[in-house]
């Protein structure tokens, strides 16, 4: 892949993205989601949907509320108002269709690896060998095979959310639910991460839905970003970054597209920073 | 000390070598230290037995003689299974008791305003107070003894237990929910193993708690087991047996408290095994 073709992001659309044909089939609907807490007004009325197969970022300052949204949709926060919509299916809590992985990795400290990976399909009461089994595929399918059973605190915090990523996998969901996963690993893991995280998207064909705060992560990894503006949080805008990830990630980071996305979504944002 | 071991590293001679041996030791084995610290306080009891500081202050090594005699006649094995009925009761009792209703108050507001406010006063009176009221009730046998332990151990490990549940991780709670765990599977695979760190010192807190109560109702209520052989060897100036009796119950707590730590490291949370 030249740079020239890179530079040009509706050239980079159109060879890649065949996911577009199901745009009418949104995996997760929102539909006029309100949230409360007391007086203070978090979510006002968002509207959106979450195409299949694409990875969507809810990126924003601080106050947002965008975790609140990815909690709302994960069914763990309750919304004021509005519903949530997950293929086609109103939904009012967690469902097997939607696997949450999150910020503060909560793995369990007293399990080893593989029974944190396997606790999802330990919930739904999957025998031992089965659970093993997959788990143990999604603990090599994120890079952590030989750790099977070391305890969380003897893992680095990278290592950890891998632990975190590869049980919302081995749920089998359609939608995987990233609460800024990478916001407690050190820089130089999470450039490491994000091309992994692309890598496992390419692979298990799910749909993502991520949260984070960085805008240089967002247009990295995603398909299409949800910008929102906080107190109380609304959609601002929505982007679609087109960059063309099959080319390699130093690349990616170089090619003009994806700096003026970068530059164009920190204009949109600055006048939130003090 | 490091400097002398980097000179002996040349040509070591056999006193440093085994200088050496003994450190590598020490940094090994933590009972080293414990061994050390008893060495430590047995010597000073021994020479402030011999100085004397008081005519009822035996040396320790009287007190050990007067100890393995109660043992060569039996006074203290009979002594110890009076003490230990009362106590293993109410023990029993309180753990049991008190683990339910702590993690059931930490799981529902409405049994913590039941709750809460019953226990925190009764950990917050002197307990020993109120054994004589018990012994008006319930008389000298063995269920007013019983109360007391349960008197004095409930309440600490009811409020352990509730707190513990109360500073469960709750992302992990919120983990199990995201996955459909059902409440029972998140009570007992989830809020209970987070908790038993904490549920595990209020059981040690109780259980030496419970000690205090044995020994509070058989000096209190009626002199049995322990309790007996204290009244009866101080009544008698036999202070070497009095400060035996004494010293057994603390070295029997002592070893209890261990034992459940043992316990919990081991089978509770093995991960605190590593590192």
């Amino acid at each position: 892949m030249n740079a020239a073709a890179l530079a040009n992001p509706a050239l980079a659309k159109d060879e890649f993205d065949p996911a577009s044909i199901v745009t009418n089939d949104p995996v997760v609907r929102v539909e006029a989601i309100s949230k409360h807490y007391g007086a203070t007004e978090a979510l006002r009325s968002i509207d959106l949907q979450f195409e299949r197969g694409k990875l969507t970022t809810l990126l924003g300052p601080s106050g947002c509320g965008k975790t609140t949204l990815l909690k709302i949709i994960a069914g763990l926060v309750p919304a004021t108002s509005g519903r949530i919509v997950v293929n086609g299916r109103a939904v009012t809590g967690p469902g097997p269709e939607r696997a949450f992985v999150f910020q503060d990795f909560a793995l369990m400290p007293w399990a080893t690896v593989m029974r944190n990976v396997a606790f999802g399909l330990e919930l739904k009461g999957r025998g031992a060998t089965e659970r093993n089994r997959i788990a143990r595929h999604y603990i090599e399918e994120v890079g952590l095979q030989g750790f099977e059973d070391k305890y969380p605190h003897e893992l680095s915090g990278g290592m950890r959310q891998r632990v975190g990523i590869a049980r919302a996998f081995s749920v089998n969901a359609d939608v995987l639910l990233l609460d800024e996963p990478f916001s407690a690993v050190d820089e130089q893991n999470r450039r490491k991460f994000q091309e992994d995280l692309l890598r496992l998207v390419e692979m298990e064909r799910k749909s993502f839905i991520f949260v984070t705060h960085s805008i240089e992560e967002a247009v990295y990894v995603s398909d299409r970003i949800v910008l929102l503006s906080p107190r109380p949080g609304r959609v601002s805008n929505v982007i679609e970054p087109r960059i063309d990830r099959t080319a390699n990630p130093d690349d990616i980071r170089r090619d003009p597209g994806y700096l003026d996305v970068v530059e164009e979504i920190w204009q949109g944002l600055r006048h939130y920073a003090e | 000390m490091s400097v002398m071991s980097d000179d002996t590293s040349v040509a070591p001679p056999a006193g440093a070598t085994r200088m050496q041996s003994l450190r590598l030791f020490a940094e090994r084995r933590r009972s080293f230290w414990v061994v050390l610290s008893l060495l430590a306080l047995f010597t000073a009891w021994e020479i402030a037995g011999r100085i004397p500081i008081s005519f009822a202050f035996p040396t320790f090594l009287d007190t050990l003689a007067a100890f393995f005699e109660m043992v060569g006649d039996g006074t203290m094995i009979r002594a110890f299974f009076l003490t230990l009925q009362p106590l293993v009761l109410g023990v029993a009792i309180s753990a049991l008791l008190g683990i339910g209703i702590g993690i059931a108050m930490g799981l529902s507001d409405k049994l913590e305003w039941l709750f809460a406010p019953v226990f925190i006063v009764l950990q917050a009176a002197p307990m020993a107070a109120l054994v004589p009221l018990v012994t008006f009730v319930y008389g000298i046998g063995l269920v007013a003894k019983t109360l007391a332990v349960i008197m004095l151990a409930l309440p600490v490990i009811v409020l352990n237990s509730y707190k513990a549940v109360r500073h469960v991780n709750p992302s992990l709670v919120d983990m199990c929910r995201s996955f459909q765990g059902s409440r029972r599977q998140q009570i007992f695979r989830i809020i209970i193993p987070d908790a038993s760190p904490v549920l595990f010192a209020g059981l040690r807190l109780g259980v030496a708690a419970g000690f205090i109560g044995v020994m509070l109702a058989e000096l209190l209520i009626t002199p049995t087991g322990i309790g007996d052989l204290i009244t009866y060897h101080r009544s008698v100036a036999n202070y070497a047996h009095m400060y035996a009796a004494v010293a057994a119950i603390i070295a029997a707590s002592t070893v209890t408290l261990a034992l459940l730590q043992w316990f919990e490291t081991n089978v509770m949370r093995p991960e605190k095994r590593r590192s």
